[in-house]
């Protein structure tokens, strides 16, 4: 809430301003879950990533193929784009001070990074489904 | 939107000196911050030398000497000069804290002091903490209960209950921490800084206050709490030595321990 600077309302007002909001603590343990959740998820998409690097095409499609491996992969864009999300709002709330500002970005970059993680996605069903 | 550079009227300039008598032995130069708002004069940094052979230990001390002996209108807070007042907190050397606590033989070369940062200030050394108090009145430090007391004695507290308490009440509230934290200093309107969270968790952690629950409800925000991101300065700067970091992790995990 920005207080306009005329204002006439007594430091306690200001101080209790719109109250609690009563939420936080999801978004603050899910963003911490979600970094640890990445940690095998990163090291197994790179131990596959350099697999495929060592493989021909039909290799590449047939280890892609394998639902181990493209569950790894779909959990990896799921987490790591939550991540994102989660982690961008807190930047944005950091440092964009009006409030109708921050809103809309958060709104924006949310969209771009659904729009983002749901190409991913698709384009691995793509793959899986040759 | 972002400013990147002070306000014309908020730049600081050079200020007067003031030199010290001509047979002192041992001199130290106090640079300070200084400012006035009944003219119209930008900042400035004014430099007293003060003969360290005929002053106290303490920063404080040099200034008492300097306001006495110099100039009278150099203006900051102090009452105890043993530090359990909380007064005299302000920015020397580069880090927030109590001037009665800070030797001046710490300080390699001249002795920088500032107002404690990003906050209003009222004149020279003294900031506006106006709306960190408020604050801290919104949290209640008190003890709530519903249960009355027992007839004509103390609501009793085991003595592992009362080392909950340890590493908070000894906080005197100087508001170092708060002003050394750069969440506070872009979101202090609605993040209650480590000061007050600290404050907050001191009465969440007393075993004889019946009002956790609320307490965490009233917290549980994404600016009054979750603007921490445990950057620290706080439990750095602490010129008691406290952690309001971990105070305020330890309401996270308590925020956290409710859910499930």
């Amino acid at each position: 809430m920005t207080e306009p600077t005329n204002s006439m309302r007594t430091p306690l007002a200001k101080a209790r301003g719109l109250g609690s909001a009563k939420s936080g603590v999801h978004h603050w343990w899910h963003q911490r879950l979600t970094a640890i959740a990445m940690v095998p998820l990163v090291l197994s998409a790179l131990y596959l990533v350099l697999r495929i690097a060592g493989s021909d095409y039909e290799q590449a499609i047939l280890l892609l193929q394998n639902p181990f491996n493209a569950a790894i992969l779909l959990l990896l864009i799921i987490t790591g784009f939550w991540h994102a999300m989660l982690g961008v709002q807190v930047v944005i709330e950091d440092y964009v001070g009006s409030d109708w500002g921050r809103i809309t970005t958060i709104m924006m970059v949310k969209a771009v990074l659904i729009l983002l993680a749901t190409l991913s996605a698709l384009s691995l069903f793509k793959i899986v489904s040759i | 939107m972002a400013e990147f550079t002070l306000p014309a009227h908020s730049k600081v300039t050079t200020g007067k000196s003031f030199p010290a008598n001509s047979n002192a032995q041992n001199v130290k130069t106090f640079s300070i911050y200084r400012w006035s708002p009944d003219d119209d004069e930008n900042p400035r940094m004014d430099n007293f030398e003060v003969d360290l052979d005929e002053c106290g230990p303490m920063v404080l001390d040099a200034l008492i000497k300097i306001k006495s002996e110099i100039d009278s209108s150099l203006t900051f807070r102090r009452s105890c000069r043993e530090g359990i007042c909380g007064s005299c907190s302000m920015n020397i050397d580069g880090t927030n804290t109590l001037a009665c606590l800070k030797a001046i033989d710490d300080v390699k070369g001249e002795v920088k002091i500032y107002p404690l940062p990003h906050m209003p200030v009222v004149k020279d050394l003294v900031p506006d903490l106006t709306h960190a108090y408020a604050q801290l009145t919104s949290i209640e430090p008190w003890l709530k209960t519903d249960t009355p007391a027992p007839e004509g004695k103390e609501r009793k507290q085991s003595p592992e209950e009362r080392l909950e308490i340890d590493g908070l009440w000894e906080c005197v509230l100087c508001f170092s921490c708060t002003t050394s934290c750069p969440s506070y200093w872009w979101n202090g309107d609605r993040y209650l800084g480590p000061a007050v969270l600290l404050q907050a968790y001191r009465w969440i952690a007393d075993s004889r206050d019946e009002y956790t629950g609320e307490r965490l409800d009233a917290l549980e925000d994404p600016f009054r709490l979750y603007r921490c991101h445990t950057i620290m300065n706080c439990a750095k700067t602490c010129p008691k030595g406290l952690n309001p970091g971990k105070a305020i992790g330890e309401i996270k995990q308590k925020m956290l321990e409710r859910q499930s």
